[in-house]
């Protein structure tokens, strides 16, 4: 009785979804964004969410992530009536596991994830199996703010383009974190880290690709030792891959006997590398969010000693998104969600480093009222760079590249 | 249970009632869904899958994975940590049996084996790997000995671990630590079985040592009984994924961790590679299971001339002695680890190389219950109702083959440890698939279902031996009384019974709480348990959320095991005959 | 108390598979008298008492009739044959104190004068005082000496109002001197009782002191012989 109802209630909130949303179809894409908060259609989304559970599904490894969007949950319920359910998962991939098992069994609507957290590679592959519904970003009231021209990584995920499909959440550029209790002069550029390791042999990890952070690493040295980095942002199929890895491979091959645990062993996740460092097993580490040294001393996970740097040239950049899946059953919700993610409240508590630390994706310029001076204001942590000292982010290469390295990577060390 | 395969043959015995369904729900509600899981797994891994583009038979699935770098590793990596610690964790618990059954010093054995059996394995993995990695609790005791002794060793970590070491040691260590205590368990059911104390005597007084007399006649009547379970310790070994990933190498990694890379990378085109792989890894389970079959039989043929040869062997101190240590090693490194857990879980700072904590905080614990209300709701819930239904499904196919007076023939129970023999990942996706098209994925009856496919056969074990040894003329002589079989089943088999019964009700909880794939694939992340929530902390490696996580979910089972013993304890207390 | 009943087999044997354990028997049990069955071990004697009370088990199949005051009782479930059975061992529940175990197999007949609530434990305090067991209804079964809670179990049986009795080698596990006095204490209320028994032994001098017909079990040819 009581899943008919619930059947029934789903059945007429698609329905209601259906009849209330504004022409429908690929004709949104041409669509005009939202004019603000007060737009019709933002009312009408807004309306249709009240009283909708949104699941949340995102990585669930961090406390301080975790308090932060159990915050986000209680202002969305208090704002908009919206009851958000974060549901904690330990890889994304599990997720995208899921709604393919979703679309294999042909639903198409009421899925169980209503809203993710996603960038990168699954971002492109559930693109590319249709595993994401319809462009979204410009019914945002918030997206107006996004600094889409400094920060062009909140609109081109790893060189693709997001075409409205998921909407950006936070920044994310690689830095690198050395304890100045151990370490007085970290080495400044992957050559120098080669020779600095040499020196102190066992003293560096780097993550086991396909993690994340270990591609990423991977990626950073290419860059670096490519004779032509622009070859990187096209496909990897337009290239010679051979010739042009081969400078990585090489500098590979000479660092490896000198990584910790004599490069037999590998760190099998990113975060595991803050513990390395704490534990003294290793001397430099490196991670995607500036502020994570920061937060980690503030939260006693490092020791105060602990400060970041960031690589002569530059160092990686990218955005982290939220997408909504072509089935998601809340849509309404999600979109509200994720508007309220974007806005600057939610956006200027994300960036305190004592909450969370994870840079803004906003434009300081295009804030209103008196959120510009509140962003300048904030105490970003001892460790934290400013964004001058950040210097220029690199452009992430186009992801065919992370494949084929990855790959790569798993037949000369991975077996 | 699965008893009506044989009893068709036999014709009909009068009065059973609706309890003749019984064994076949059980079967129905098991096999099904896994024999659909797999066909689930069987279809991609020859290129059909619909919903990425896969309508034709192909076999590129297979010519990827026959060509993936580290392939052949990774298959001898499973084998070789697989077989090594399945032969380790049988020699432990039958050298321990050996020493201490039917001995007082045993006692200690037995209570020991409630709370080795409650830890996870997710929690027992993290544990030993902090005793093992180069900061972790080992090196510190060492730097801190070598302090006392004014020499300044490990003052930084040392280059080198037994930790995720590429020949798998630490992760056999892991394993072996694990399945020792369940394999005893078994023997000691087994035990009651064959009424080896007699046997023991009855050799001794022909005057032969206890270890030889134990190997000669006792060992050869106990295998049988402990057969099944141990093909399905061999079968969780060369599977596992969880402890895998913690304590096991990743250059390669096992083939069940591989498969799950496959299964989870953003290429969804691995998909296939990874149902192929998948089936590669039912192909292993099943080659070495029988392979193991084999042996066996080549070792009872060998064996049986000295059987009979009258050698009388000597007192056996040095099979006592490894079986005394090699307990003691099992149940103080699980000791060990999980300390360290229960220690980070109240740390702040922590640092290498302090052997305790320099400032200790209970905010980890406060805003991990916080976090972990809800999960622990979830955990309490459906191990409670999934051991329950086991429980009764079990009960109801021991009293069906009881009153029907049949036994079940091997080929059934065999039917009921398939969960257990077929790797998870093998069946979990096909299983997801089913659940989205019956749109039960998320709903509380998915989930107790998808836990109780691993609890039952888990439940129906533990409780099966002690069920049978139970001296079937008290039945026979209440039924003689005029009394009906309900009310004898109620109110003499029941409250005889009630301590293996709860005991097998808190093996169930344990088995519910450690169950993180089929959570993940049938929960649909509407249902969070302590473990998701651990595997989830374990993603961000701070060593104290870990530490609230892993103590939380050892909390659980070990509650069910105390109140397991407890009750019957206390309903009892004045009551010494009963068991 | 039940009237006075005569248990008769008919041409009874027990088979397995195509093999029956003795040959075809035929015997009647008159009320008050003690019959006792004599042969080797393995010839089936215990087996032909699990007949009588419907208890057979597992490959063993039952073979010819059984009635009870010449009614056929073959075809009942064993709670309803009324046949009570003394084992070797007590099996008195290790969970009931021995007043429990009585109460257990005592008929129930609620809203008369000797099934309520009261009439039934005031029975059995009764039944135990008879047998110099006074005081003994809290008692848990596990305190109790060999003897005593032998005599509790042959209450227990008799407490059940059977209309027949069977004993399976109650005795054989009771040393010499207790043995006697045990064996006097359950022929006694048999007889008092008017219960048909059948009494199962391979002790001659359980059979001598049951007094009544002696039947061997005969395995091949030898014919049985009332």
């Amino acid at each position: 009785m009581d899943l008919q109802r619930r059947g029934l209630v789903r059945w007429l909130a698609a329905a209601l979804a259906l009849a209330l949303w504004p022409q429908g179809g690929f004709a949104q894409q041409a669509d005009s964004p939202v004019t603000g908060p007060d737009d019709p259609r933002w009312q009408a989304i807004v309306q249709q969410a009240r009283g909708q559970t949104v699941y949340f599904n995102a990585w669930g490894g961090s406390d301080r992530i975790n308090d932060y969007i159990a915050w986000a949950a209680g202002r969305a319920e208090d704002l908009y009536g919206l009851a958000v359910v974060h549901v904690r998962v330990g890889d994304i991939s599990e997720v995208v596991s899921r709604v393919l098992a979703e679309r294999t069994a042909g639903r198409s609507a009421g899925g169980s994830v209503d809203l993710m957290w996603i960038n990168g590679e699954n971002f492109a592959a559930m693109r590319e199996n249709g595993l994401l519904g319809e462009p979204f970003t410009h019914l945002l009231p918030s997206f107006r703010y996004v600094d889409t021209e400094a920060r062009p990584t909140t609109v081109v995920d790893f060189g693709v383009p997001t075409d409205g499909l998921e909407s950006p959440w936070g920044m994310a550029q690689l830095v690198f974190l050395y304890d100045t209790a151990r370490t007085s002069e970290p080495p400044r550029s992957i050559p120098a880290l080669l020779d600095w390791a040499a020196a102190h042999p066992g003293r560096f990890a780097y993550p086991q690709p396909p993690d994340f952070h270990g591609s990423t690493f991977l990626k950073q040295a290419l860059i670096a030792l490519v004779d032509d980095p622009a070859v990187l942002q096209r496909p990897v199929d337009e290239a010679d891959f051979a010739a042009v890895t081969a400078p990585l491979w090489g500098y590979l091959d000479a660092l490896h006997p000198n990584l910790w645990r004599g490069g037999a062993v590998f760190p099998q996740a990113g975060p595991q590398l803050i513990g390395l460092l704490d534990d003294g097993e290793i001397d430099i580490a490196f991670n995607f969010n500036p502020s994570e040294a920061s937060a980690a001393i503030a939260s006693g996970q490092l020791p105060d000693t602990v400060r970041t740097y960031v690589l002569e040239g530059g160092t990686l950049a990218n955005s982290h998104f939220l997408a909504i899946p072509f089935n998601a059953n809340a849509r309404a919700g999600a979109l509200v969600f994720a508007d309220f993610l974007l806005s600057p409240e939610a956006q200027l508590r994300k960036m305190d480093p004592q909450v969370w630390g994870d840079p803004t994706v906003l434009a300081y310029d295009r804030l209103p009222g008196d959120w510009r001076v509140r962003f300048q204001a904030l105490p970003l942590g001892i460790a934290t760079l400013s964004a001058d000292d950040l210097g220029t982010p690199l452009m992430e290469p186009h992801p065919s590249w992370m494949t084929a390295l990855e790959a790569e990577w798993q037949r000369r060390y991975g077996s | 249970m699965a008893a009506p395969l044989r009893e068709l043959r036999n014709g009909a015995p009068a009065r059973r009632g609706w309890l003749a369904l019984v064994p076949w729900a059980t079967l129905a509600v098991f096999l099904g869904p896994v024999v659909l899981g797999l066909i689930g797994t069987l279809l991609p891994a020859f290129g059909i899958l619909p919903a990425l583009g896969g309508t034709g038979l192909t076999l590129t699935a297979w010519e990827r994975l026959a060509a993936a770098p580290g392939l052949a590793g990774s298959l001898w990596l499973s084998v070789s940590t697989g077989v090594a610690s399945t032969l380790l964790s049988l020699a432990i618990a039958l050298a321990v049996l050996a020493a201490g059954y039917g001995t007082r010093p045993f006692a200690w054995v037995e209570r020991l084996l409630a709370p080795l059996l409650a830890i996870p394995h997710a929690a027992l993995a993290l544990g030993l790997a902090f005793l093992l990695a180069a900061s972790g609790w080992g090196v510190r005791l060492l730097h801190g000995l070598g302090g006392l002794a004014g020499a300044d060793v490990f003052a930084l970590p040392p280059l080198h671990a037994p930790l995720q070491d590429p020949d798998g040691i630490a992760l056999t260590l892991g394993l072996v630590v694990k399945e020792t205590p369940f394999l005893v368990l078994m023997g000691l059911a087994g035990l009651g079985q064959v009424n080896a104390a007699r046997s023991l005597a009855a050799a001794r007084a022909l005057g032969y040592g206890r270890m030889t007399a134990w190997a000669k006649v006792v060992l050869p009547q106990l295998y049988p009984q402990i057969r099944l379970p141990l093909y399905a310790v061999l079968a969780f070994s060369l599977s596992v994924v969880d402890m895998a990933l913690i304590l096991g190498p990743g250059t390669p990694p096992p083939l069940a961790v591989q498969v799950l890379r496959w299964f989870n990378d953003p290429d969804l085109s691995l998909r296939f590679v990874a149902s192929a792989g998948a089936c590669l890894q039912l192909a292993l389970v099943v080659g070495l299971i029988g392979l193991w079959r084999l042996a066996e039989m080549a070792a009872a043929r060998l064996l049986r001339p000295w059987l009979t040869s009258g050698r009388r062997g000597t007192s056996g101190v040095l099979g006592r002695t490894a079986g005394v240590l090699g307990w003691a090693a099992v149940a103080g490194t699980s000791a060990a680890g999980m300390l360290a857990m229960a220690v980070w879980s109240v740390a702040r700072r922590w640092r290498f190389p302090d052997l305790l904590p320099g400032e200790l905080t209970l905010d980890t614990w406060a805003r991990g219950l916080a976090l972990l209300a809800g999960p622990l709701g979830a955990t309490v819930l459906v191990a409670a109702l999934a051991s329950a239904i086991a429980v009764a499904l079990s009960l109801g196919c021991l009293e069906y083959e009881d009153r029907a007076g049949i036994r079940p023939s091997t080929r059934a129970l065999w039917l009921l440890y398939t969960p257990l023999l077929v790797p998870q990942i093998a069946f979990l996706f096909g299983i997801q698939v089913l659940l989205v098209l019956l749109r039960l994925d998320g709903t509380l009856a998915a989930l107790v279902w998808s836990h109780l496919l691993f609890v039952l056969p888990y439940v129906f074990l533990t409780l099966s031996d002690p069920w049978r040894a139970l001296d079937r003329r008290y039945a026979r002589a209440a039924l003689c009384l005029g009394v009906r079989p309900r009310t004898v089943f109620w109110r003499v088999k029941l409250p005889m019974l009630l301590r293996p019964i709860l005991f097998a009700a808190a093996v169930g909880i344990a088995v519910s709480v450690a169950q993180y794939l089929p959570t993940l694939f049938a929960g649909a992340g509407r249902y969070a348990t302590l473990t998701t929530e651990a595997v989830g902390q374990a993603a961000g490696g701070d060593r104290r959320t870990i530490g609230v996580a892993a103590v939380a979910q050892m909390a659980v089972p070990l509650l069910g095991f105390a109140l397991a013993l407890a009750l019957p304890a206390l309903a009892f207390r004045r009551r010494r005959g009963v068991a | 108390m039940s009237p006075a009943a005569t248990l008769v087999l008919q041409d009874v044997s027990v088979r397995v598979g195509g093999r029956r354990l003795f040959q075809p028997l035929d015997l009647t049990v008159t009320a008050g008298r003690i019959t006792t069955i004599m042969g080797p071990s393995g010839s089936g004697k215990s087996s032909l008492l699990a007949l009588i009370c419907g208890t057979l088990a597992g490959p063993l199949r039952p073979e010819g009739r059984v009635l009870l005051d010449g009614v056929p009782i073959g075809h009942l479930p064993p709670e309803r044959r009324g046949v009570g059975i003394l084992f070797q061992d007590d099996l008195l529940f290790p969970h009931l104190s021995v007043g429990e175990n009585l109460l257990f197999g005592m008929p129930r007949r609620p809203g008369t004068a000797t099934g309520g609530r009261a009439a039934r434990r005031q029975n059995a305090r009764n039944a135990l005082a008879n047998a110099d067991l006074a005081g003994f209804f809290d008692r848990d079964p596990a305190t109790l000496s060999g003897g005593q809670r032998a005599r509790v179990a042959v209450l227990r049986t008799l407490l059940a109002e059977p209309r027949a009795l069977l004993l399976d080698e109650p005795f054989s596990k009771l040393d010499m001197e207790l043995r006697g006095r045990f064996r006097r204490f359950v022929f006694d209320h048999a007889e008092s009782r008017r219960l048909p028994t059948l009494l199962v032994t391979h002790d001659m001098a359980d059979a001598d002191s049951a007094g009544g017909p002696m039947v061997t079990l005969a395995c091949a040819e030898t014919k049985a012989e009332p």
